[in-house]
């Protein structure tokens, strides 16, 4: 809106090719299993599925019935299954009941899995083990990549992040490492390559390696350069409270797969509306990266306009009114409907808000991000757990006062465990050893031990046992170091200013002001240095795994500086709206594209549901 | 994740067992129709793509397939360049396979001008082919074939065979040197799936001694392991596990959560009071001591309430019917139900406030806080009233709150207090600013009158005289401090 942009942003690749490629390697792998068939498709990705194909596409490629897979006998009736899943040991485990039931009586049918986005060895290992091994054929449908928006492709791999980071299993390294290829052989070649985390750097070297393998025609690139980032790289951003539009309806109303689906609160009748949220939706594009506290003003003002569009119609002629009706009407009304649906979402969103006293909720949240009074931050975070109020927000709250304290006073932990406990189950007890081990929720380790450790042994041995031994160190107790950082990249504007939220000055509108989302800073400060220099303190706070390297030149070299300027950021654990909207903040700054590549839109609750144990 | 999973339902279908089928689409498609309608927006845009190129449509097979103009697109592109080297991934034949990520752009390499592709066929075959001689005993085969196949491949190449998907044999990975050899390459790879494929293999030809001594020395091997063990559910050898590495809280905590499992309460609890013999951290078998505490009581109170539900006899259970079951509830609910239907037993009885509070040693606060907010539930401000009693050493009552009484109000507030009751609490509120804002929110006038006289600010009362009531006692005592001579008001 108000933003001061720079014009010569350039254009975004065209991604819905990917759409199409998924789509018809699905329909060829269909048609690998002539005649009628019914498909069982895993849940979760239904609403992927939907995005790239529909049931008609289905019906033409012979499918007679669709079934969702729900652990449970099959009652088909189709000679052919087809089962398109996630590599997933639970579901291959029913598949196999499913055909050793058929067994039994002597029924005989085909049978294919279609894994996607690919198939892994312990899934094949079920198949030996329960016998079945032969009597199913096998396939992989490589659906890496799925558009959301002009700007966002997700993975929809929400797994990614507690395998990877919790349980510490590697297997969706080389998945990442393959969807980055397939950018890179559509829209490639790179010019540079930044990132920082683990995962990162062995995802980039399984592109790598991927790159060596395969061969690369000569084209123009469309993509300049990519940055990898692992999600605990920043825990702190994605469990603040989201206050960008965007964010804040994904915060209360759930989007999935880019639609949303608004209850009869928002769309004022008894019914539920699903909308999908994007660039194409013109009321929304203006406001999805806005301030909440703006989106009123706007809207209002929107609907002002609006109604003055109508009423052009008194005081026309007939011929008039005909071209109005013709060439008006349709995007009015289209208009008329989105705004009220947005009116209404923003109107739910402030009721629930007042409702749980967001403002002092805002509030404790900046004092822990600024490391004020610490003490009353402790007391509100008690009572909120006193009062059995929302299980997942006690949890955000007593995580974000971990991440920024560096942990909590051993006599604190253990207070608010009790008290949590009592509040919510006991059964967390596997929570609270889940958010330890991933360095979400820990105790403060007594002095400074670990450093001392690390400096004594530092000198004993050569430099690069020392850091391979650091590594082990801070993998056993990960300290976030967030103070430290914050101050080093000044994450946290001084509070005597008046941040005016109209004009933004930096990313931190995203957060009212109070906060740089780490994230984003660490993006932007790298794109400015071009590599990492100058930040040696930074990435040793980060514990390490930066890098930064240069693909081989000699490419095409025409309308190399715009290429240059599009920017792939690939969150690997998953990022938040409010992260993208600071992205496509920085963009509109500096002159860049961002476009940002995700294995799953996340945000609090979803992080933190993912690491929820109190459940079989 | 329970409401994401109930949202997966609705949006789907939610008929559990029936499928729908393409025939009556009035009844069983309509739950799909928003779906169908977002996917047709992107029809629309295929479709508008075909009208634009006009292609004659390709064939995979010799069947007709529904035309996908950007392929089409490709096929006439690269028969142009026929004889520059082809940009996407050979396929080469004499070596059946392809990596995976190469099979993305296979389906382009389809269309290059040829109707029948011997090359893709092949990919196919080539997956199932080395599925089943990666896991097929090796006495299949004939000897010769053995020989020739597997002795060849070093522990890189199977390791990057395995990551492309190709064929390759573990078995001639024998002595553990060798074993280890290839365990220690899959972790060099960074590869999750190569990793478990290699710890599948070990698993089957390592006594798990061996096996678990060599996972010690490996903690990325190790962390693959322990996720493998959890996810196909093998709870005996993960336990096994975890006690020969000396970690025996994980061993703990993962008995522990078998109780989730057992729906039986009795059987439950029984369970929970044999994980007390586990060696947790002391100050987590405080909390497992508690769990089991709590359910024991549970069951009793739930026994009891029943039968006084039932036999109708008991006014509380009358008028206000329980909605759920006690049992498996937390701690603060079970305090809460007592503080509800218990709150005036004796301390003797299991069910009593008090003696729940004594039993799991609940701060002062947060008996309060329950205790404050079960009465106001129920309307009894008596109750409430008695909870802020407090003598001083002179015998003068005053009210006195472990939570600040902006807190008090809230709770009550929520609870739909009367306003004459949320006055009082209001008027306790220390801050003299925030006073007044909840006194105006919760329309305690008496308290905003006070003020503005206290504050001798006429223009206030003026400009308040306008929100009160007209001809109510409010306004009345507006009208007499405006008329009163002895106020010397600022303004």
């Amino acid at each position: 809106m108000a933003h001061s942009a720079r014009r010569d942003s350039p254009e975004l690749p065209d991604f819905s090719i990917l759409k199409r490629l998924a789509r018809d390697q699905l329909i060829y792998l269909l048609e690998q299993l002539p005649g009628k068939k019914d498909l069982f498709i895993e849940a979760d990705l239904m609403s992927p599925l939907d995005r790239i194909a529909n049931v008609s596409t289905l019906k033409q490629h012979e499918v007679d019935k669709l079934y969702k897979v729900e652990h449970k006998p099959v009652i088909s009736t189709s000679d052919q299954l087809c089962f398109l899943i996630r590599p997933r040991i639970q579901t291959v485990k029913w598949i196999c009941d499913v055909v050793n039931t058929d067994k039994v009586p002597g029924k005989s049918r085909r049978y294919k899995i279609i894994f996607t986005p690919q198939k892994f060895y312990a899934c094949e290992a079920v198949l030996e083990e329960q016998g079945i091994f032969g009597d199913v054929s096998i396939d992989e449908w490589p659906f890496y990549l799925l558009p959301l928006d002009d700007d966002i492709i997700s993975l929809e791999l929400p797994e990614f992040f507690q395998d990877n980071f919790l349980a510490g299993d590697q297997r969706w390294v080389r998945t990442a490492g393959s969807a980055l290829h397939l950018l890179y052989s559509l829209y490639g070649p790179f010019s540079k390559v930044y990132g920082i985390g683990r995962c990162s750097k062995m995802a980039y070297e399984s592109w790598r390696e991927q790159v060596e393998e395969g061969e690369q025609k000569a084209r123009q690139a469309e993509i300049g350069n990519v940055f990898l980032i692992d999600r605990d790289v920043d825990f702190v951003t994605p469990l603040c409270s989201q206050i960008v539009y965007e964010g804040l309806v994904d915060d209360i109303f759930r989007i999935k797969c880019g639609c949303v689906e608004f209850g009869p609160d928002v769309t004022a009748s008894d019914k539920s509306v699903k909308v999908m949220l994007n660039s194409h939706d013109k009321v929304f594009s203006e406001i999805r990266n806005e301030h909440f506290s703006h989106v009123f003003g706007f809207l209002s003002q929107k609907a002002r306009n609006l109604q003055t569009a109508y009423d052009k119609r008194q005081g026309m002629d007939i011929k008039q009114m005909k071209t109005f009706v013709s060439e008006e009407l349709k995007g009015l009304k289209q208009e008329h409907r989105l705004l009220s649906l947005h009116i209404g979402a923003s109107e739910s969103i402030m009721k629930k808000k007042t409702k749980q006293d967001f403002q002092e909720l805002l509030k404790t949240e900046h004092l822990l991000l600024e490391g004020f009074e610490i003490r009353e931050c402790i007391s509100y975070i008690e009572e909120h757990i006193n009062r059995q109020v929302s299980m997942i927000e006690s949890l955000r709250l007593l995580c974000l006062l971990s991440i920024t304290e560096n942990g909590l006073l051993p006599k604190d932990y253990r207070s608010l465990k009790a008290q949590y406990l009592q509040s919510y189950g006991v059964d967390h007890l596997l929570t609270f050893s889940n958010l330890r081990q991933l360095g979400l929720l820990v105790e403060q380790q007594p002095g400074e031990t670990l450093t001392v450790m690390e400096s004594k042994v530092g000198k004993l041995v050569n430099d690069k046992t020392a850091g391979k031994l650091t590594d082990a160190f801070s993998s056993l107790a990960k300290k976030s170091n967030f103070r430290a950082l914050s101050r080093k990249l000044n994450l946290v504007p001084k509070t005597d200013e008046e941040y005016d939220l109209r004009v933004p000055r930096d990313m931190a509108y995203i957060f009212s002001g109070a906060y740089i989302p780490l994230s984003c800073k660490l993006i932007e400060q790298v794109l400015e240095r071009d590599g990492w220099t100058g930040l040696e303190e930074v990435t040793r706070l980060l514990n390490g795994h930066e890098f930064a390297v240069t693909g081989s030149s000699g490419v095409d070299s025409r309308g190399k500086n715009d290429t240059q300027r599009i920017i792939l950021v690939m969150f690997l654990g998953g990022c938040t709206y409010s992260e993208i909207s600071a992205l496509r903040f920085l963009g509109r700054e500096k002159g860049y594209k961002f476009i940002v590549v995700t294995t799953a839109i996340t945000n609090s609750s979803r992080l933190l549901e993912a690491l929820l144990d109190n459940h079989v | 994740m329970i409401k994401s999973k109930v949202d997966e339902e609705d949006y789907w279908h939610s008929s559990k067992f029936k499928a729908f089928t393409f025939d009556d689409e009035d009844d069983e498609l309509s739950r799909l129709k928003e779906s169908r309608q977002a996917v047709n927006n992107i029809r629309r845009l295929v479709e508008e793509d075909d009208d634009e190129d006009d292609v004659e449509r390709v064939s995979w097979s010799g069947e007709p397939v529904g035309s996908i103009s950007w392929s089409v697109k490709e096929t006439a592109a690269s028969s142009q360049r026929a004889d520059r080297e082809p940009a996407f991934p050979k396929i080469s034949t004499d070596t059946p396979s392809i990596s995976r990520s190469q099979s993305g752009y296979s389906l382009s390499s389809l269309f290059k001008g040829k109707p029948k592709v011997g090359n893709f066929q092949t990919f196919s075959d080539a997956l199932t082919d080395s599925s089943v001689r990666l896991y097929a005993p090796e006495l299949r085969k004939p000897k010769s074939e053995y020989k020739d196949y597997v002795s060849d491949w070093s522990p890189e190449e199977t390791v990057q065979r395995l990551q492309q998907g190709k064929a390759v044999s573990l078995e001639r990975f024998r002595t553990l040197q060798d074993k280890l050899l290839l365990l220690d390459h899959a972790i060099a790879a960074h590869d999750g799936n190569v990793i478990t494929a290699v710890l599948i293999y070990l698993k089957r030809t390592l006594c798990k001694e061996v096996l678990f001594r060599e996972l010690e020395s490996r903690q990325t091997a190790l962390r693959h392991f322990i996720h493998y063990l959890s996810e196909t559910q093998n709870q005996r050898l993960l336990l096994e596990l975890h006690r020969a590495l000396g970690k025996a809280e994980d061993a703990a905590l993962l008995q522990y959560k078998e109780h989730l499992s057992i729906t039986d309460e009795n059987k439950r609890r029984d369970f929970l009071k044999n994980c007390l013999s586990l060696p947790f951290s002391a100050e987590d078998l405080a909390h497992v001591q508690d769990h089991y505490t709590l359910l024991e009581r549970q069951i009793i109170i739930e026994v009891t309430d029943r039968q006084a539900e039932c036999g109708g006899k008991v006014e509380i259970f009358q008028k206000f019917p329980r909605k759920a079951l006690i049992l498996n509830m937390p701690l603060i609910t079970t305090l809460y139900y007592c503080c509800f239907y218990h709150y005036a037993e004796p301390e003797g009885t299991f069910s009593s406030p008090l003696n729940i509070r004594q039993t799991f040693k609940i701060s002062e606060k947060q008996y309060f806080v329950t205790a404050l907010a079960a009465r106001a539930k129920l309307k009894a401000w008596l109750d409430v009233d008695a909870l802020f009693a407090s003598r001083n050493w002179l015998g003068f009552t005053r009210k006195k709150s472990p939570l600040s009484f902006q807190r008090v109000v809230d709770i009550l507030q929520k609870n739909s207090a009367p306003t004459h009751v949320l006055q009082d609490y209001v008027a306790l509120v220390d801050d003299g600013e925030l006073r007044l804002t909840l006194a105006q929110k919760h329309k305690c006038h008496d308290i905003v009158i006070s003020t503005y006289r206290d504050m001798k600010d006429r223009q206030l009362l003026l400009g308040y005289r306008g929100k009160v009531v007209r001809g109510s006692a409010e306004e009345r005592k507006i009208d007499d401090l405006l008329s009163n001579p002895q106020i010397r008001w600022k303004n």
